[in-house]
């Protein structure tokens, strides 16, 4: 066990390290001087070189290549050339809003796709089934910044119950920011959430196959009751892999849904960041998206491995 | 065989619930306010950086100059409280008026010649420092007073002093001017949240008339629909300068909000490589000025709302010209003179275009009003970074669309080595006289002159100026209906 989890760790640095040399060798060969996009068009040349010369931009690659990544032992991953604030501040500030808004979105989506999966199964090819296959396929059909657009014109425009946009920092008043997150969170969480009901569904109608169901039920519980003490705990299981794989898209959706809501998160940093050619950002932005997909799931494989101890010799 | 459905659908309601009950939108205090416009400023230090979204956040607000320009682009006192200049123009005095940093210390005339004196040194990232250039020497005879000597006489030095990149620091808090900013304005710095809003508040030792407003939040809002969104919902009270172009007719009619169409400083140009043949033929030039209809292109790229123009400057400046009328669209004309420069069937060109939907809309309709006459136009867009990088650095382009933003930005037509390539002795000679000009007359006519010349060479094709749409909650009044430069000041600002 030890052994598998050595080489888990060693093949995820690797992977890391491998994925931040191509990260800057990319962003180093793109056009683009972020010294001149900061003076406009209008800028004399001595400007931009003094600017230049500032931002550190006149030192060799290799030197910089070096110093950034060791930033992320320090944490000290140097100065936003557009900001001039470190962008380790920058990426904490963001993260306030994209980590709550990621785990309220994977919370309403298990809540909902869960629930009705479950219920769907329950219904099996009856019409509640129907229906909520039906929903769940237009879920799934929906673009989510689409109906980001609909919810804002419905609860924000028309009912006035939530602002439009924004974010007014948990500082202030935690009642108002969850507000401001509830509908990019539902926006987010739409397509998760019919997915994870189909899975569920069919999970869950395997489940209700198998002999210890006609067991339990022969024993004389109720259907629901089995369904709920017995086969919605073994047809989570898949369920609960599947979400572990399904993180990387719930944190691409953020940055797409962050831009409809105008929300401070990480998804509009990097976006912000790519428009005003700010390269020091966008490396460690583009890492830090990489390294969390990885690390998740590294903890999907690992989970996989307890559960399964075949896994562990093979697969490592 | 019924399975209980509230049960299993508990988590579900739950998180309804969560949603449903409709909390009360508080009721709009009449010294709050709040005020969204498109882009967020990078940093807050007007002397650092060329971004307009600076000036749109600082200028008037957090700090101020010794002078400053009015909503109708005349230069009026700020920190200085009058000013005269020697008979020969070349030694101004200014008296600064009693006024304080936001720490509490003093403004003095030491503070006026540290600001200038950093901005023209070798190490200044100052965008403009043109504006310092001819000061030969800054003495301070007395705390309230400074003196300038300049190396010759130019017209618009005092044009100069009143732009952002004049303000006067202090040299305590300067360091700190890009991301918590220490200025002498009605408006102090309270909060920054980059990517969402930015919080002033009140200073009320300000030298001014105090201001109405007592706390303001900038919020920065890009998307277009989102900016919509946004007014309707009431989450802005005005937004500056709207995005959505397409959207104004629905905004007129909410009987919320009020909607005014003004003008900014951007000369929107069909930029051409005048130094590339066969631009280089001015037949050729004239041949696309005369198949390209701008009174279209404005319909269609900003839904008309822009200010058609017929050479590069602003209508809102006295020296201004209507020179529209000059080439008016005839294409049998256009042709017979590409035949005569020796393209009798047109040639392939390239357009490339930046990233503004001005300039990608009408790109579009550019391309197909040059291909009536055989001109094709291959259309190309760029990101902003490659596009300064191979457009404006390399010169590596036939044509482009782009927005001339700062005011009175003539001089670029008399650079040598700028992006499009024109050379004129004539307009050089002409602008050499607006800064040795004794009267405004005269300064006026060689203004006038350039714009005949540059019209006359068909350096570039000029299209519109670039609109200003201002929306605000009805109710609210004193934000500046045209950007003489980009600025909303505050204290000017109030509820009714």
């Amino acid at each position: 066990m030890a052994l598998f989890l050595i080489k888990r760790l060693l093949g995820l640095v690797l992977t890391l390290l491998l994925a931040a040399l191509v990260i800057f060798l990319v962003l180093e060969i793109l056009p683009g001087d972020p010294a001149a996009m900061m003076m406009g068009v209008s800028a004399t040349p001595e400007s931009v070189a003094a600017l230049r010369a500032e931002l550190g931009l006149e030192r060799p690659a290799a030197a910089r290549f070096l110093e950034w990544l060791g930033g992320f032992f320090t944490g000290r991953l140097g100065l936003s050339y557009t900001y001039r604030v470190p962008v380790d501040g920058l990426i904490a500030e963001r993260l306030a809003v994209t980590v709550p808004l990621s785990l309220l979105a994977l919370g309403l989506a298990v809540a909902f796709g869960v629930t009705l999966g479950t219920l769907a199964a329950a219904k099996a090819h009856r019409s509640a089934d129907a229906i909520i296959m039906g929903i769940t396929q237009l879920g799934l059909a929906i673009p989510n910044f689409w109906f980001g657009i609909l919810l804002v014109l419905v609860f924000a425009i028309g009912l006035g119950w939530f602002p439009a946009g924004g974010f007014p920092g948990w500082a202030a008043d935690p009642m108002l920011a969850f507000r401001a997150l509830l509908l990019p969170a539902i926006a987010l969480a739409l397509p998760q959430a019919a997915s994870l009901a189909r899975i569920t569904r069919s999970t869950m109608l395997e489940t209700l196959s198998e002999d210890y169901i006609r067991t339990a039920r022969a024993k004389g519980l109720s259907r629901s009751q089995t369904i709920r003490r017995h086969a919605l705990r073994n047809a989570l299981i898949p369920v609960l892999t599947i979400l572990g794989l399904q993180f990387s898209f719930l944190l691409a959706g953020t940055i797409v849904v962050e831009n409809v809501f105008a929300l401070p998160g990480l998804g509009r940093l990097l976006i912000q960041a790519i428009g005003g050619h700010d390269l020091i950002l966008i490396k460690s932005l583009v890492l830090f998206y990489v390294a969390t997909a990885i690390i998740v799931n590294a903890l999907v494989d690992l989970a996989y491995g307890l559960a399964d101890p075949r896994l562990r010799v093979g697969r490592a | 065989m019924m399975i209980s459905i509230h049960r299993l659908a508990g988590p579900a309601i739950l998180a309804l619930g969560l949603a449903l009950p409709a909390l009360p939108v508080a009721a709009q205090p009449r010294d709050t306010l709040t005020l969204c416009q498109t882009l967020e400023p990078p940093i807050l230090d007007p002397s650092g950086g060329a971004a307009a979204a600076i000036r749109e956040v600082t200028y008037g607000n957090i700090f101020e100059g010794l002078v400053a320009y009015d909503r109708d682009g005349k230069v009026v006192p700020a920190l200085a409280r009058e000013w005269t200049t020697s008979a020969d123009g070349l030694v101004w005095q200014f008296r600064l008026r009693p006024a304080q940093f936001h720490d509490g210390s003093a403004v003095t005339a030491a503070d006026v010649k540290f600001s200038f004196e950093r901005a023209v040194a070798p190490d200044s990232k100052n965008a403009q420092k043109w504006i310092f250039e001819p000061i030969a020497a800054i003495t301070t005879p007395a705390p309230d007073l400074v003196e300038i000597t300049l190396k010759s006489f130019t017209a618009d030095f005092l044009e100069g002093l009143a732009m952002g990149d004049a303000t006067i620091f202090s040299a305590a808090s300067v360091g700190k001017a890009a991301t918590e900013p220490v200025g002498t304005g009605p408006y102090r710095f309270v909060r920054w949240q980059r990517g969402d809003r930015l919080l002033l508040e009140r200073n009320d030792s300000w030298w001014g008339a105090k201001p109405a407003v007592k706390s303001v939040t900038f919020r920065f809002i890009s998307d277009p629909q989102a900016q919509v969104s946004a007014l309707l919902a009431g989450d802005c009270d005005a937004h500056t300068n709207l995005g959505a172009h397409e959207a104004v007719a629905q905004l007129r009619a909410d009987p919320r909000l009020a909607v005014t169409i003004g003008r900014t400083e951007g000369e929107t140009i069909v930029a051409i490589n005048n130094a590339k043949a066969p631009f280089s033929d001015l037949r050729v030039r004239q041949a696309m000025a005369m198949a390209v209809d701008r009174r279209l292109v404005n319909e269609g790229a900003v839904s008309g709302l822009g200010t058609p123009i017929g050479s590069h400057f602003s209508p809102n400046h006295p020296a201004y010209l209507d020179l529209t009328a000059e080439r008016p669209v005839d294409l049998a004309k256009a042709r017979a003179l590409l035949a005569a420069a020796g393209y009798p069937n047109g040639f392939a060109t390239t357009l490339r275009l930046p990233p503004p939907a001005y300039a990608r809309r009408s790109g579009e309709i550019v391309a197909a009003m040059l291909g009536q006459i055989g001109i094709r136009a291959t259309i190309e867009p760029l990101e902003w970074p490659q596009w300064l990088e191979r457009v404006f650095r390399n010169k590596d382009f036939d044509m482009t669309i782009v927005a001339h933003v700062e005011p009175l930005d003539v001089n670029i037509y008399t650079r040598d080595n700028y992006y499009f390539g024109y050379q004129s002795p004539v307009v050089k000679e002409a602008y050499a006289r607006t800064k040795t000009a004794r009267s405004e007359t005269e300064r006026l006519e060689a203004f006038r002159t350039i714009q005949r010349q540059i019209t006359e060479d068909q350096a570039n094709l000029f299209l519109f100026m670039l609109p200003k749409i201002t929306v605000a909650r009805k109710g609210l009044t004193g934000l500046w209906p045209n950007w003489p430069v980009p600025a909303n000041p505050l204290a000017e600002l109030r509820w009714e």
